[in-house]
């Protein structure tokens, strides 16, 4: 209508230019690109260590380095991607951006205090990088006690203010989204309107803002026991270990929700879209985020079977966790149902998918192997656990959030990444993912424990294989690093719409203004509804293509 | 979409004054929340050790002077009374007694963090510090002992540092009402800021009877 | 829509029940009660607290979203000391 053409179109990446109108927007888009921009680096930065790490194991003798070192690199390694990539990845990056374009609001509802979240952040990051400069922790990312209260010598007090610190950008970012959800939604988007990623992303938020203090409150204390050598955790004082990892657990438990319920909604985002239908049971998979976030907090004590509890809690919490696994399990059936007779287009966003859907369901099986307590007793610190987390984790999460970034990547930027290029590394990151943690498994189950620098040399056959993998899991997540930053200057420029999807955030322009939408956007459709009949007329009804030159 | 922008005090991503209220006050509610289990964790070592060195406990608590706590206890529930009235003329309009409320909920405030100054001075005066030249001869193992002053002062120390950041609220709150910026249909951010200091008042609730009142009946 | 203007009246009612439980649980911590001096002091703050967010707080006049939003708050709190405790309290070794 105001039709200049030459004119390119303003969007919120060149509306200001300049360091300042970065570092103090409070443009819920550009926070997620501030947000990427440090997750990406400690991304890699825990990348690193764990290439150490892996390095160092492809011989049974310590020769590239010794316990003292190798305790501190696997510390560091869970820290710096537990903390500082995984928790925050998915929401902070994906959420910041997407919560209120799916919503049809115009920010979140505390677009300062957003900004704030990303600064404390930093503020964590850079004392958790201190003490990684100046030596390193070495007390394992869960810190327990007394080792790291009254015997670590390493930089705990400086990594346990680090995480304090950040903790505090995980709430606000809970509270924003939550807040957000409720009270910012266009008209028309009702609870069962809304997409399955806000449903995850709200019980995501709940979890962070329910469970985030308690470990604030721990590490509090920690560093309090550290400083005046008064017990509080450590027996010798007359204190109690056991304390600790209940307080820590019924954070770390939901925490691994925190991680894994934003990639479900990522995934669900995918299948609808490359399915071009609703979710099979909409309904059931709100739900199950919402179950997950909830019964996620009565399973903690599945950390602690071997820390002298009764069988009678160990009971408890071993059927607790296996009721936790219900919701999960409903909704990887949901996908599968999904998928089936639809008609699928395989580009790379679903190949994620698809990859999670697998490696999840592997992760979440083997998960319950451990919350069986018997089991559990028996591979307890091994590297079973280890794979079977890093399967939830890497599988999981990280394959939500490459499908995720690849998906929107032209709604973010406006540029399209080059897709036979993502199909190669995505194709790569799968086959490297599987070869590091599936020799781990039988490792697990063979009895090698978990956080030695050095085994017996029956174990080097599968321990080299797992190198191996580590290493072409690594240039597999190097691939797309060059080329999503090679596409922001040469990639395709896309449609507004490339997937042809339905979500309210295609329904404006790529990238989107500053304010996300020309007007207020008028919802009076279901959730994923992909008929082109109903489609054509709620497009005009939304008036999309009038403000399209 | 642009008219929105003249209304006062209403944020250019809000359509209109009551989603902006609801929107903060659901806000400093879920801010309470983690101030809920930020507690808790304190409050569960708290059950724990209690339970596990009963003697210790009390007799360490018998030592803490219950007067100066119940009198605390009376300026905070006297300063939730001014801020509760403060809401009230500020949704009535009054200008003159809101600031008049929010000055002596301000007042009582900074009396309840004198007392407490007191109070942990005396402390320090009896070597009661944990971990600084800790000494205890009375009835009671030290070491336990001394542990129930560390929780003493996690709690009470983490409640006076929310009654500072309290104060600093209620600063800001009294500027703007001296500026003129709330009106009888904008007042949420005295609302809101009412919630986090009743949430204060609620936490030295449960402090006062746990803390300083255990030994009590055991006589002094 | 428009907010509930809680009266004065009601505002100075909530404050003397509270000075008046504050006198009560003073009074019964000097009485020996055995565990019920914990029981009895406990359930005075609760009343006290619940007086606080009912009236001072306005949670009775607000909406079944602020109600659900206090009753996770309290309910979180309880799941972390129920389980917690149901652990302990099932490890007989650990006490005196
Ligand atoms: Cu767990």
């Amino acid at each position: 209508m105001e039709a200049i053409v030459d004119q390119p179109r303003v969007h919120y990446i060149n509306k200001e230019y300049g360091v300042k109108s970065w570092l103090l927007t409070v443009d819920h888009k550009r926070i997620a690109l501030l947000y990427l921009a440090s997750v990406t680096l400690f991304f890699f930065l825990g990348g690193a260590f764990a290439v150490a790490l892996r390095l160092e194991l492809m011989t049974p003798q310590g020769d590239l380095m010794q316990a003292e070192t190798y305790n501190r690199m696997f510390t560091m390694h869970g820290v710096v991607m537990v903390f500082f990539f995984l928790i925050p990845g998915i929401p902070a990056v994906l959420g910041n951006f997407l919560v209120p374009l799916m919503i049809g609001a115009r920010d979140l509802a505390f677009p300062r205090l957003n900004l704030l979240s990303w600064y404390i952040y930093n503020v964590g990051a850079i004392f958790t990088l201190y003490a990684i400069i100046s030596g390193g922790v070495d007390t394992g990312w869960t810190f327990y006690t007394p080792y790291s209260t009254t015997y670590s010598s390493s930089n705990v007090l400086l990594t346990g203010i680090g995480i304090f610190i950040t903790g505090f950008s995980s709430i606000l970012t809970g509270l924003n989204f939550i807040v957000t959800i409720h009270t910012m939604r266009a008209p028309g988007m009702t609870w069962f309107r809304l997409p399955l990623f806000i449903w995850s992303h709200y019980a995501t938020s709940l979890i962070m803002i329910l469970g985030t203090p308690v470990v604030a409150i721990t590490v509090l204390l920690l560093a309090l026991e550290r400083i005046a050598r008064v017990g509080i955790f450590d027996p010798a004082l007359g204190g109690d270990p056991i304390l600790f990892q209940h307080l820590f657990w019924f954070y770390s438990h939901p925490a691994v929700y925190i991680m894994v319920l934003p990639a479900m909604g990522v995934v669900s985002e995918l299948i609808a879209n490359f399915a071009r239908k609703n979710i099979f049971g909409y309904k059931f998979v709100a739900f199950a985020s919402m179950a997950i976030a909830v019964f996620g907090f009565l399973v903690w004590g599945h950390h602690m079977f071997t820390s002298s509890q009764s069988v009678y809690a160990g009971m408890i919490f071993s059927f607790l966790s296996f009721a936790v696994a219900i919701p999960s399990a409903v909704k990887v059936f949901n996908w599968t149902a999904t998928l089936y007779k639809s008609s699928i287009s395989y580009s790379t966003p679903l190949l994620y998918a698809l990859g999670f859907i697998g490696l999840f369901t592997i992760g979440g099986m083997t998960g319950l192997f451990l919350a069986a307590a018997g089991l559990d007793i028996h591979v307890h610190d091994t590297y079973f656990v280890v794979a079977h987390f890093h399967y939830v984790m890497v599988g999981g999460t990280l394959m939500a959030y490459m499908g995720g970034l690849h998906y929107w990547w032209p709604k973010i930027t406006g540029r399209m990444y080059p897709e036979g290029w993502a199909k190669f590394s995505a194709l790569i990151i799968f086959v490297g993912f599987n070869l590091t943690f599936f020799p781990q498994f039988i490792l697990g189950y063979q009895g090698m424990p978990r956080r030695y620098y050095a085994y017996p040399p029956e174990f080097q056959v599968l321990n080299v294989m797992s190198t191996a993998g580590a290493s072409i899991l690594g240039f597999g997540v190097l691939f797309p690093m060059v080329y999503f930053v090679w596409s922001m200057r040469y990639g395709k420029v896309p449609a507004d719409n490339p997937w042809g999807a339905f979500g309210l955030e295609w329904q404006t322009s790529s990238p989107p203004p500053t304010e996300n939408f020309k007007q207020t956007p008028v919802v009076t459709w279901e959730a994923y509804e992909f008929s082109p009949r109903d489609k054509m007329e709620i497009l005009g009804l939304r008036g999309v293509e009038e403000t399209k030159v | 979409m642009e008219d929105t922008h003249s209304v006062k005090g209403l944020a250019h991503h809000f359509d209109d004054m009551e989603q902006q209220r609801e929107a903060g006050t659901l806000g400093m509610w879920a801010f309470l929340i983690t101030e809920i289990m930020f507690f808790g964790g304190l409050f569960m070592a708290y059950i724990l050790y209690r339970s596990k060195y009963p003697e210790a406990f009390s007799s360490a608590s018998g030592h803490l002077n219950w007067r100066l706590g119940a009198a605390n206890t009376v300026v905070l529930i006297v300063s939730s009374l001014t801020m509760a009235l403060a809401v009230y003329y500020s949704q009535t309009g009054n200008k003159r007694l809101l600031i008049t409320m929010l000055v002596l909920t301000m007042i009582l405030g900074a009396t309840f963090l004198v007392v407490k100054g007191f109070e942990y001075h005396t402390k320090w005066v009896d070597h009661l510090i944990p971990g600084f030249g800790f000494e205890w001869h009375l009835a009671g193992d030290p070491q336990k002992v001394q542990m129930f002053y560390f929780i003493y002062f996690a709690m009470t120390g983490i409640h006076a540092l929310h009654m500072v950041v309290g104060l600093g609220i209620m600063a800001v709150i009294l500027r703007m009402a001296m500026k003129d910026r709330f009106t009888q249909t904008y007042h949420s951010p005295v609302e809101i800021s009412g919630l986090y200091w009743h949430f204060v008042d609620i936490v030295w609730i449960f402090l006062f009877p746990l803390l300083y009142l255990l030994g009590a009946h055991e006589g002094h | 829509m428009s907010e509930h203007i809680v009266s004065k009246k009601i505002y100075f009612l909530i404050f003397s029940a509270l000075m008046v439980l504050t006198v009560l649980t003073v009074f019964v911590a000097t009485l020996d009660l055995g565990r019920f001096n914990a029981i009895v002091a406990l359930s005075i703050a609760v009343l006290k607290a619940m007086l606080v967010v009912l009236y001072f707080m306005h949670v009775r006049y607000s909406s079944k979203l602020t109600w659900a939003f206090v009753g996770a708050g309290f309910f979180w709190l309880a799941i972390l000391f129920a389980l917690t405790l149901s652990d302990y309290f099932s490890r007989p070794w650990l006490g005196q």
